[in-house]
């Protein structure tokens, strides 16, 4: 058995706590690490991407127990994908915050970091279900610590709310796992896939429960309309570098949402048959509606680019929410995207706020480095609100073509398209009251504290554009692998029979015993 | 020149002004009219081709999955629109070049020119309908910059505001459109979706198809109702002006009809709605654009008249309509592109556009007022030049067309829009060149340089050589046309030529000419009532339109998030109470499988007290003492419920944290005020009640339907109990639990607490260097505090009972793999034994006596249970597998050693420095200016003051 898998979680668990006992108070030294790090990480995660393209499943058992008994960590295409953006986005939002001095303004900004995408990536690789709840906790203490980094009242209120909500979500996720446990007396994700089949139709309640549950749990980190009030004023008042990693953690909700509801709750499930078509689709046409027409109705920039994640999200779930293989790979696609544009958005904001001192969307004289940022926030603009020539087009594309064939096509062409609109004229507005007006402005003494962002900022949002360029130009390979991993999903058996048949320590007990 | 090269080029040229900028600006605009070039020359290498009726095709595969490929295509009707894109542009260039002052930033310009000229390219070029949807989105992108290239007029921003709204909401219907288009084809290539004619005209989609597609093109091309936007853009600067609306942008519209005429022309529905919407804008245009006293608004809305009648002429659906449009395609391009460059030398010269503020430039710029002359003419419709073929032709079409029935609706309408259409071009003319010179220009004007006007005469040639020799066009315009139809429709041989013989066309066209010079005569008293009519003010409309949709997202958005925590987590709770009843009510339920167990006087006591303690809390919540102390019940009330139940880790878990818990907030609450007030209404308070206790009944309806109820298949726990002993080297399962079979999870749940004081660290931290620190530092209590803050009783019994302490903590700590206990409890012990040191000594004595920082002790725990994990490793197996052994040391009995105790022990430290890093953060925030800090374990101390006594003698003594 090789470690590959478990490296993208032990590497920053060991670099965090290295920072904390013997960097604590060297920031040079923690920077260095830092980035060696996720560098490292990179490098892992494209192996591991590598390892699994033919379509095999990697498999590692925790402690040495096979499943379901012990902890496994498995990697499919699917999951290390998403590991293998995390740790290209956490790349250049550590570039940025490093450009930007962000991560001298409070304490322990690199080890939080590292903790972070911990969770992050261990949610992404667990095979179990409580192993998953676990790194839940960890990403989200750890995005609470990085989000009220370097203080500051509105900072701190909006963090609160944040960590408040997310634990009613962790306490929902708790009542879901005890349901889910309850009624088939496993955790490991695979046997839970197996299990499930075997709920007969005369006592369905109890694993309908679970299932709904759980999917609320997904659809709180989804920032799904209902459940998404703990977005706009967190991603908002966050510091940029974090906020720009969060683009990352919505996703996370989106691929568990995913994983189970393909694996363990397939839509074919008769247990648990019509349970969301009646009301996911419907809220993910809500969340696009509410995000983009948040993004019309907002009076700061930060809040603008908060409500158009949302709205990225609600095209994210309506892509999933179709449930077939068509529609994961459009979501997956789609996810890609909208994890770059959104990241690449709230470090412009921050080029912009420093620049002229804040993001109010109200004419100002010209800030320090208009040229540069005016331009990439007309490419971040772009991608988000789905135009050509950009991913967020092809994106939009696949969604709508993927959804031809779904009983709400019309609703769902609309709201898709509206939005477009609507987020257009929204985009536009902003940036020709930041940018434009500012040359009608008269000019006058600079704002103190404000200066040109440095070059490793700007470089460090470049090269989000450049992935993002590539996941444009190269966008027929992609979808071509998002194609595959949706096939995938929906013929689980290599998953299934990887982790269910591999023994562990003492397997032969496993018949004797009971 | 390859297909891919010739659209390449202009998009990677634009790099090239930007590149150049400060070369100087006839360096710039040198390479810009170079990449033109190059671009015009590979076009005309494709010439032989296009010319022998072939086509030339390119694809590579994009996005084959979709259907999205980079499949392009050149026919006569590609060629002949990139003609004008290219030819003109480059005359754009040039004229350009010689317009823009120095103020102006040349490499942004021509930058954005060129990304302009590339879309449009690849617009006429696209084989594939979604790669054809990319040009056309990014010819709305690329016009939106340049239309608001004067960034700091407002007119300029509002006008590329506006454009880029309305095209781009036709772009996104025709996304609609063209997905569909694709469905009902299945394909996305233009050349299999036009051999589908019939197939597209049977499906029920069809018409929605139809619609959304429309709307693109009407929106682009500026067609009743979205024609508003056009004159808005007039805000660019005129090189723009020239280029977007004579050649370039608004054709688009006209091409894409074009294009798409052999699958959807021939339908009622085309019909009506193409020509209608032509007609109309073709009169209204007209219209409007005769009273317009600004020059470059008086041919914008020409523009929208003239591409009125191009819509009109290709929605007849007709061989000779198609014919007739693409001609006056081309005249049009020629006649308006030399009329907005003269329009703009006027205003470059005399510095007004303003028609009633010019006159008399005849004599002082004769060269324009040639080639004005000869273009407005042209537009007129005055023989021998351009503009009367096409004209004729158009009438001559309109003659034959019957609309909603009627044989005159048609044919008077277009006789309308000519009439009024003659008369601004006479206007256009007499008001600003003929007349007497005045005194009170703004600027006395000159003929410009010869870069200015030498563009626009070149295309005034053009229009009069078109204009005697049609025959020379004849063949091309018959060639596009042929393009334009396909198979669908057959072109009778009918020549171009200027004269028809007496036909009614020639009758209509003399009306409208003769009529356009009475109206001129009467312009006067006309433009008296026209400004006395009110009329709708499309731009005030469209503004308030916009204002209105962003008041309402406000309304829909701002109240809704409006911070309100107590909102958010209702809407939460409501959503997940209904999507569980949802799931509920929808599956079937069995009866239980158990029985519900019987319990005694004790456990019901037990529970009594535990529910009373929570309503307590709830009704007393704001004393927040009062409500610590039932917190303290309530888990304290848990842990006897986990006794019963025979959990006895839970139970020590439990009761130790709680412990901890309460230490920790009572420090917290030194910080508060005694009372929580109250903040909400009673009203709200009752929703909120409700809300709550319905989550409640809900969480006891969860537990009790599950409780009663069995696994699908044994629990894996049973592995767990079988194998804990056998694999794990522990009998306490729930300890191997902890660390072996689950260790993994206890790894991340250290991670958890130790994330969590660090927290607490640095939010303290913060709180300390923002303006929270002088309100700290000088905060009175509320409460007279004690004289004697650390009792020597106290210093003395927890000094004697830390080494107990201690003790304990390590027994359990060695006995948790088979007894109740281990790292977790033990550390939370621990903790308690030092945190008793704090309580008795303060906090500067307590923490003046320590060695190890607590967030190293956390970063020690973490790492000690990772590398525990990674041990195993080097034997060959999985992160974190444990092992054990026996020993014996003589003189003690065998005992055991396993790994998991040194994981364990990780669990341990990290707990410790959790907690101790907490308290310390909270200790920290209690320092205030008044308390001198102590350096004394205890207040008044015996032996100190016999110490002292003693030393003041020895003083004495000396």
């Amino acid at each position: 058995m090789t470690h590959w898998i478990i490296l993208p979680i032990v590497l920053p668990a060991f670099l965090a706590p290295f920072i904390v006992l013997a960097a604590r108070y060297h920031i040079g030294i923690q920077r260095v690490f830092s980035v060696a790090g996720v560098l490292a990480l990179i490098g892992l995660a494209a192996s591991l991407v590598w390892q699994v393209s033919d379509g095999s499943v990697i498999y590692y058992r925790l402690s040495n127990w096979a499943a379901p008994f012990g902890i496994v960590l498995v990697g499919d295409r699917l999951s290390t994908l998403m590991v293998l953006l995390t740790a290209v986005l956490a790349l250049f939002v550590l570039l940025y915050a490093i450009g930007s001095d962000w991560d001298k303004r409070g304490r322990n900004f690199h080890a939080l970091f590292q903790f972070q995408l911990m969770g992050i990536l261990g949610a992404f690789l667990t095979g179990d279900i409580f192993n998953l709840f676990v790194f839940f906790e960890i990403l989200l203490i750890a995005s609470y610590g990085l989000m009220i980094h370097a203080g500051g009242n509105e900072r701190l209120r909006a963090g609160v709310q944040y960590v408040l909500f997310n634990l009613i979500g962790s306490t929902l996720f708790l009542f879901a796992l005890g349901a889910l446990y309850a009624e088939t007396g496993t955790l490991n994700m695979a046997d839970l896939a197996v299990r499930v089949q075997g709920v007969g139709p005369e006592e369905t309640a109890g694993i309908r429960i679970a299932a709904v549950l759980l999917l609320l749990v997904f659809a709180i980190k989804a920032a799904v309309v209902p459940l998404h009030f703990w977005l706009p004023s967190s991603y908002a008042e966050a510091p940029a570098p974090v906020a720009a990693l969060f683009a990352i953690m919505t996703k996370v909700g989106a691929y568990a949402i995913i994983r189970v509801y393909t694996m363990i709750f397939p839509p074919e499930l008769e247990a648990t048959a019509g349970l969301f078509g009646v009301w996911l689709l419907p809220a993910a046409l809500v969340s696009l509606a509410i995000g983009m027409i948040g993004v019309l109705a907002a009076r700061k920039l930060d809040r603008l680019i908060a409500f158009s994640i949302i709205g990225s999200m609600g095209m994210v779930m309506i892509a999933i929410s179709l449930f077939t293989p068509e529609g994961i790979a459009a979501a997956l696609y789609y996810i890609v995207h909208s994890t770059l544009a959104g990241a690449a958005l709230f470090l412009i904001a921050d080029l912009v706020r420093t620049g002229r001192g804040n993001l109010d969307l109200t004419a100002q004289p010209p800030m320090a480095g208009t040229y540069m940022t005016a331009g990439l926030f007309f490419v971040g603009a772009i991608a988000m609100a789905g135009l050509p020539p950009l991913s967020g087009f092809l994106g939009k594309l696949l969604v709508l073509d993927a959804s031809y064939d779904s009983a709400l096509m019309v609703w769902v062409w609309a709201i898709v398209l509206g939005a477009s609109l609507i987020s257009v004229v929204g985009f536009a507005r902003a940036g020709s009251v930041v940018f434009w007006k500012a040359l009608g402005t008269p000019e006058t003494a600079p704002v103190e504290g404000t200066q040109r962002p440095s070059t490793l900022s700007y470089a460090a949002v470049g090269g989000l554009f450049a992935l993002l360029i590539a996941h444009t130009v190269f966008a027929g390979k992609v979808h071509g692998y998002t194609t595959e991993i949706a096939a995938e999903l929906f013929a689980h058996d290599t998953y299934l029979s990887t982790v269910l048949d591999t023994p562990g320590k003492l397997s032969d007990a496993k018949e004797g015993d009971h | 020149m390859s297909l891919f090269l010739l659209v390449a080029l202009p998009f990677f040229g634009a790099l090239l002004p930007g590149i150049m900028n400060s070369a100087g600006r006839s360096a710039c605009a040198g390479v810009t009219f170079t990449v033109s070039l190059a671009a015009f020359v590979g076009l005309l290498t494709n010439l032989p081709a296009i010319l022998a009726g072939q086509t030339v095709m390119a694809r590579i595969d994009w996005m084959p999955e979709l259907g999205l490929n980079f499949t392009l295509m050149l026919d006569g009707l590609g060629f002949f629109f990139a003609l004008l894109i290219l030819g003109i542009g480059m005359l754009i260039i040039v004229y350009g070049r010689n317009y823009l002052s120095r103020e102006d930033n040349m490499g942004e310009f021509f930058t954005y020119l060129l990304l302009f000229q590339g879309a449009m390219v690849g617009i006429v070029m696209s084989d594939n309908i979604l790669l054809l949807l990319v040009f056309w989105e990014l010819t709305s992108l690329a016009s939106f910059l340049l239309i608001g290239y004067w960034k700091h007029l407002a007119e300029g921003r509002q006008g590329a505001r506006m454009a880029l709204t309305v095209t781009g909401m036709g772009g996104l219907s025709m996304i609609g459109g063209m997905l569909i288009l694709g469905q009902i084809v299945g394909s996305y290539d233009l050349s299999v979706i036009l051999q589908n004619r019939e197939a597209i005209q049977a499906d029920p989609m069809f018409l929605p198809a139809l619609i959304l597609i429309l709307l693109g093109c009407f929106t682009k091309s500026a067609q009743f109702p979205f024609h508003f936007w056009l004159p808005h853009a007039m805000a660019a600067p005129t090189p723009v002006s020239a280029y977007l609306h004579s050649a370039t942008m608004v054709k688009a519209g006209i091409f894409l009809m074009a294009r798409m005429w052999p699958v959807f022309s021939g339908t009622p529905e085309w019909f009506y709605l193409v020509t209608s919407a032509g007609l109309i804008t073709m009169v209204l245009g007209a219209v409007i654009a005769l009273f317009k006293h600004d020059l470059k608004s008086l041919l914008a809305f020409s523009t929208v008249s003239h591409l009125g009648l191009i819509t009109m002429l290709l929605g007849t659906g007709t061989a000779f309509g198609a014919l007739a449009a693409v001609f006056h395609i081309l005249n049009h391009a020629t006649f308006k592109a030399a009329l907005f460059m003269s329009a703009g030398i006027v205003d470059h010269e005399a510095h007004t556009r303003d028609i009633r503020r010019l006159g008399g430039l005849r004599h002082l710029m004769p060269v324009t007022f040639t080639i004005a002359t000869v273009a407005a003419l042209s537009m007129a419709g005055i023989p021998l030049l351009n503009g009367f073929l096409s004209k004729e032709m158009m009438l001559e079409e309109a003659h034959h067309t019957v609309l909603f029935g009627s044989h005159w609706l048609v044919p008077v309408m277009a006789t309308v829009g000519s009439l009024f259409s003659a008369a601004y071009c006479f206007r256009f003319i007499g008001h600003t060149f003929l007349g007497p010179v005045r005194d009170d220009y703004p600027h006395k004007p000159h003929d410009p340089n010869a870069g200015m006007w030498l563009p626009p005469a070149l295309l005034a040639v053009l229009v009069v050589v078109i204009g005697v020799a049609p025959f020379l066009v004849q063949d091309f315009v018959f060639l596009v046309a042929k393009a334009v139809m396909g198979d669908a429709a057959v072109l009778k041989t009918k020549y171009i030529k200027i004269w028809h013989g007496l036909t009614p066309a020639l009758y209509m066209s003399l009306i409208a000419v003769f009529g356009g010079l009475a109206v001129l005569m009467l312009f006067k008293p006309l433009s008296k009532i026209w400004e006395t009519t009110p009329r709708p003010e499309a731009k005030v409309i469209f503004e308030a339109m916009i204002a209105a949709f962003v008041r309402l997202s406000q309304v829909l958005t701002h109240p809704l998030h409006n911070g309100s925590f107590t909102r958010y987590a209702m809407i939460g709770v409501i959503a997940m109470i209904a999507a569980g009843y949802h799931a509920y009510a929808t599956g079937t339920v069995a009866a239980p499988v158990r029985a519900i167990q019987s319990a005694g006087p004790v456990p019901i006591a037990g529970w009594a007290m535990l529910v009373a303690a929570t309503c307590g809390l709830v009704i007393m919540h704001r004393q927040r003492l009062l409500a610590l102390i039932l917190i303290g019940i309530v888990g304290l009330m848990v842990s006897v419920g986990f006794v019963y139940l025979s959990a006895p880790d839970l139970a020590m878990t439990q009761f130790t944290v709680e412990v901890v818990t309460i230490i920790l907030l009572l420090l917290a609450l030194n910080f508060l005020p005694n009372q929580t007030p109250v903040e909400s209404t009673t009203l709200r308070r009752t929703r909120d009640a409700v809300v709550s206790v319905a989550a409640g009944l809900a969480t006891f309806g969860l537990a009790y339907h599950y409780l009663l109820r069995d696994f699908i298949d044994p629990s894996i726990s049973e592995f767990h109990l079988a194998n804990s002993y056998k694999g794990g080297g522990g009998t306490n399962v729930v300890n191997v639990i902890l660390v072996d079979f689950r260790g993994f999870d206890t790894f991340g749940e250290i991670i958890v607490l130790g994330i969590a004081a660090l927290l607490i660290y640095a939010l303290t931290e913060a709180l300390l260097n923002g303006p929270v620190r002088r309100r700290l530092l000088n905060r009175v209590p509320d409460q007279p505090r004690s004289g004697d803050m650390h009792p020597m009783m106290m210093v003395v019994v927890t000094r004697v009972i830390m080494p107990v302490v201690l003790l304990v903590g390590f027994y359990i700590f060695l006995r948790g793999h088979n007894e109740p206990g281990g790292g977790f409890i033990a550390g939370l012990i621990v903790s308690i034994a030092v945190v008793m040191q704090y309580m008795a000594s303060g906090f500067s004595w307590a923490s003046a006596r320590l060695k190890y920082p607590y967030h190293g002790v956390i970063g020690a725990g973490v790492l000690v249970a990772g590398l525990t994990g990674i041990g195993s490793w080097f034997v060959g197996k999985p992160f974190l597998t444990s092992d054990f052994t026996y020993v014996r040391i003589p003189p003690f009995y065998k005992f055991e050693l396993a790994t998991a105790a040194l994981f364990d022990l990780g669990v341990f430290l990290a707990v410790v420095g959790a907690v101790m890093l907490s308290l310390e953060s909270f200790s920290r925030l209690a320092r205030r200016a008044d308390s001198a800090e102590n350096e004394h374990p205890m207040d008044i101390d015996p032996s100190r003051a016999v110490s002292a006594e003693g030393s003041t003698d020895m003083k004495e003594g000396n």
